[in-house]
């Protein structure tokens, strides 16, 4: 142990010294009022943007849910005077690759483009006009509407997103995390393009954006990019406040599906972003179930028995309790055997908490691979909008490993079991046992 | 879904992804000459070291030339449930203490299996490479193989197969697809394998197929990452220098097994619990065997990009947002590999619209294709994509490995990846209007389409519940 200990110390002391050294984050603001983090890195001439707004889908109510991912799935489908075809040729021509990211919390723009002037010209002109001017085409909406209905009615046959979809309600209850992101379909084929500029005018606010750099470009160059990218944003500040996340009804609903295997989700409100437990949950949730083959479940569900093919527990952290979920497959008949498993490594876990060697080993992984959680700019772009759009500390990277070194037996116990409630989870099996 | 893509088979979707994504690369500068680092030892084992020195990491991936196409009748699936046993320890690492020293180092690590070969790697700090060389090379030779692990891990992988295939109806459709369109070339069974196949395994056929492929002379190491060459030479030296090379047929002199011509069209339905129906064709055509040589793997390549590299290519702008027809389609091309290739085309009609009316209007498209061919504008477009892609994929080290591994298994080298981008940049408009008359063609063509049915039924497609051993 003493020579594992050691190991350990070295892993850290090796991983301090690079961290700061390689992730200087710039930050400044526009004249907008739009935050800006940048990190500038020239081995690759590529350049990342990503713009992120406070329009996730908790900005939707039951009557408009949708409104918030059609509005960002619109965005470049007629911009800035340009029609969708030729935003699309505008960015092929140049090899730019333009996308979203969506969540309960976020709605994000994520641009990828080559670094050298002709290309990061065209696509950066393209993204301005993107979130800054959408035009919301009254037959591109009915459009995409109908495409997304249509996967709606697709998605109700599969068991897993019957699984995830009845799970959040359960989860969430009226609480606006419980909508599904895509919609219901009532509430989608009631939406007008007003809605979706509505929300467009409350939501994608300048004071309350967040832009992203990462790459090949000056500082001064992203200054200009950024300010570019800002200035027609609307203007005002966001004022959301959502109401606090309750504890759920504890049930376990079962779902009939003609599926050979049983779909088995659990879940319980989570962490927060800048929860004061994120760190002991993080380093508890490994080793129950978060690392990989090597956690308690892993073990116990696959190695030991051959019951699922995959099974894991994972916090999502959000800006209120974002959820945490247990998740398995296994094959109908041993379904109620599975679940009951999962049940008592839950529950044996949150009593007894992790072992010393547990722990250790947790930390092991979690310190020593950090480097491969920032070893491109994809991942590091990733890092700085959330950074962003959390308003989490410049140090939060060098922290976190920090963190992690300090977490303890007593606090991963004491706060799995002051947070984590195995007897109140809400539980989910689609493909269960049809009763005779 | 989550991490828990252990021990994964790239289903035959995916792999037709990655396929078609290891062709559309391109070198970027010269400096590429010196660097990737190839070097061979005594017992045959390749080293292909690339350095990439952007952070302190390392990956390490080793392929074995072995997938589902070396598998005989009956034991369908052993390549890949092989590659899940080889996580089951050897007398110097136990049973899951592979994944233990690897988690410890702060490492991530897996196993994938294609259909022309199986792969395992680990990623770590760069400090870490010779545990991975360690843990890697005594599996190599010192698998244990027990009665007792090989029950418990088989179940696991009946349920992958249920969780991939059976429960998935556009993947069982794909599976039922190349089971039709190859009357005789291996490429026609699953790479998971079919269930009777799993059911009536044993750990027999898993040690025969061990000792049969797992040899240094069948193998390539990729490793890419902040390391120095002469180092890992000397590190693959220390670790798998000891390995003795085992009599095995070399990837040449493999038997071709070429599917004889298919001589009219094939239809097929498959019914499963869906709401929506869905459409694939496949249409047989080449794959890159010469690199310099061959030229319509390439013109292929880029009538996909033509008809589906971006959001204006031609299938989405025609058919999904002009006409609405369909709710999603594309096309597919699997360039590199050992067997056959295949071009597809595929979709989800929009609602209202039937598979006919799909079928037709992509007919439509092609027909409009091989008639007026394809402008130099959308030529130029994708070959913007091609070299944009390729900086961009530099961007993962992973994605560099993969790439090298690939082309190595397969019978081509990562040096031919200059030679191909040229090849690609060189492709005109008439080479792309050639193939697509050459090989979009009936009688070489086999239809599948998902024929959707409620959920309240019973179905015969669900695994019947009375064959447990």
């Amino acid at each position: 142990m003493q020579a594992i200990r050691l190991l350990f110390i070295l892993l850290l002391a090796a991983y301090s010294q690079l961290a700061l050294a390689t992730l200087p984050i710039q930050l400044w603001q526009t004249s907008a009022g739009t935050w800006v983090y940048f990190v500038e890195s020239r081995d690759l001439p590529i350049l990342d943007i990503s713009v992120d707004f406070d329009a996730g889908s908790s900005s939707d109510t039951p009557e408009t849910s949708g409104r918030a991912g059609l509005t960002l799935q619109l965005l470049n489908l007629g911009a800035g005077g340009l029609s969708e075809d030729q935003i699309a040729k505008a960015l092929a021509d140049v090899g730019a690759e333009l996308g979203g990211r969506f969540d309960q919390d976020r709605a994000g723009v994520l641009l990828r483009t080559l670094s050298s002037e002709r290309e990061r010209k065209q696509a950066l002109d393209i993204l301005g006009r993107v979130i800054q001017h959408p035009e919301f085409p009254e037959d591109v909406l009915e459009r995409e509407r109908a495409r997304v209905i249509t996967g709606l009615k697709e998605a109700d046959t599969k068991p897993d997103h019957i699984a995830s979809r009845t799970l959040r309600k359960m989860l969430y209850g009226g609480h606006p995390y419980g909508l599904r992101g895509s919609g219901e379909i009532a509430s989608l084929e009631l939406l007008q393009r007003k809605d979706l500029v509505d929300l467009y005018q409350s939501r994608y606010l300048a004071a309350g954006a967040v832009v992203s750099i990462m790459g090949d470009v000056s500082r001064a160059e992203a200054a200009a990019i950024a300010e570019a990218l800002t200035k027609d944003l609307p203007q005002g500040k966001p004022d959301i406040v959502l109401p606090p996340v309750m504890a759920p009804v504890a049930e376990t609903r079962r779902i009939a599906h003609p599926a050979s295997q049983s779909h088995i989700l659990l879940a319980y409100p989570g962490l927060r972003r800048d929860d004061p437990d994120f760190f002991p949950l993080v380093v508890g949730n490994y080793i129950l179930g978060g690392g990989g083959f090597v956690s308690r479940l892993m073990q116990e569900i696959r190695q030991k028995r051959g019951l699922a093919y995959s099974v894991y527990s994972g916090f999502s952290p959000l800006r209120h309790e974002g959820p945490f979920e247990i998740g398995l497959q296994t094959k109908k008949e041993q379904s109620e055997e599975a679940l009951r498993l999962t049940q008592r490594v839950l529950a044996d876990f949150v009593a007894g908490g992790p072992t010393k060697k547990e722990l250790i080993a947790a930390k092991q992984n979690i310190i020593g691979g950090f480097p491969l959680r920032l070893d491109s700019n994809k991942k590091i772009i990733d890092h700085l909008a959330m950074i962003g759009f959390y308003n989490l500390p410049l140090t939060y990277l060098d922290d976190y490993v920090k963190a992690i070194d300090k977490v303890t037996v007593a606090q991963v116990k004491e706060a799995f079991q002051r947070r984590i409630k195995p007897e109140g989870m809400v539980t989910v099996v689609v493909g269960a046992i049809e009763e005779k | 879904m989550r991490l828990n893509r252990r021990a994964a088979a790239l289903s035959p979707g995916l792999q037709v992804a990655v396929m078609a994504l290891a062709l559309l690369v391109i070198p970027v500068s010269s400096e590429a000459f010196a660097n990737p680092h190839e070097y061979t030892l005594a017992n045959g084992l390749r080293l292909i070291v690339k350095e990439d020195h952007r952070s302190p990491v390392v990956v390490s991936q080793i392929w074995y030339k072995a997938g589902s196409v070396d598998e005989l009748n009956g034991a369908t699936g052993v390549a890949h449930v092989l590659e899940h046993m080889m996580f089951k320890g050897t007398k110097k690492v136990p049973g899951g203490e592979f994944s233990k020293r690897i988690a410890a180092a702060g490492g991530r690590e897996n196993a994938f299996t294609g259909r022309d070969y199986t792969a395992y790697f680990q990623q770590l700090h760069k400090s870490r490479l010779p545990l991975a060389m360690e843990l890697e090379s005594d599996r190599m030779r010192n698998l244990i193989l027990t009665k007792e692990e090989f029950a418990k891990e088989i179940q696991v992988v009946m349920e992958e197969r249920r969780l991939r295939t059976d429960d998935k109806p556009h993947a069982l459709v794909h599976e039922k697809m190349m089971a039709a369109a190859y009357q005789s070339h291996p490429y026609q069974r699953p790479i998971i394998g079919w269930m009777n196949d799993l059911e009536n395994m044993s750990v027999r056929d898993a040690k025969e197929w061990y000792d049969r492929w797992y040899a240094p002379n069948n193998a390539v190491l990729v490793v890419v990452g902040d390391v120095n060459p002469k180092e890992v030479f000397a590190l693959a030296q220390k670790y798998y220098g000891e390995i003795k090379p085992r009599p095995l047929v070399p990837l040449a002199l493999r038997k071709p097994q070429i599917e004889p011509a298919q001589v009219g069209i094939k239809r097929l339905t498959v019914k499963a619990p869906a709401k929506l129906p869905y459409l694939t064709m496949g249409y047989h055509a080449p794959a890159l065997r010469n690199a310099g040589d061959d030229w319509e793997p390439y013109a292929l390549e880029m009538l996909v990009g033509v008809l589906d590299g971006n959001e204006s290519a031609r299938l989405n702008k025609e058919l999904v947002r002009e006409r609405r027809i369909a709710n999603s389609t594309g096309a597919g091309y699997d360039s590199t590999a050992r067997g056959p290739g295949m071009f597809y085309l595929y979709g989800t009609p929009s609602e209202g619209k039937t598979v006919v009316e799909l079928e037709t209007a992509l007919r439509g498209e092609m027909e409009k294709l091989m008639l007026d061919g394809v402008t130099e504008e959308e030529l130029a477009r994708v070959k913007a994509q091609v070299v944009a892609n390729h900086v961009f994929r530099l961007d993962s080290m992973f994605y560099q490995a993969m790439q090298i591994g690939q082309l190595e298994s397969v019978g081509l080298s990562y040096r031919d990846l200059d030679t191909m981008v040229k090849k690609l940049q060189a492709v005109t408009a008439e080479q792309v209007r050639e193939v697509a008359k050459k090989y979009v063609q009936d009688d070489s063509l086999t239809v599948a389409v998902l024929d959707p049915q409620p959920l309240e039924q019973k179905f015969p497609t669900a695994a019947p519940s009375g064959l447990r051993h």
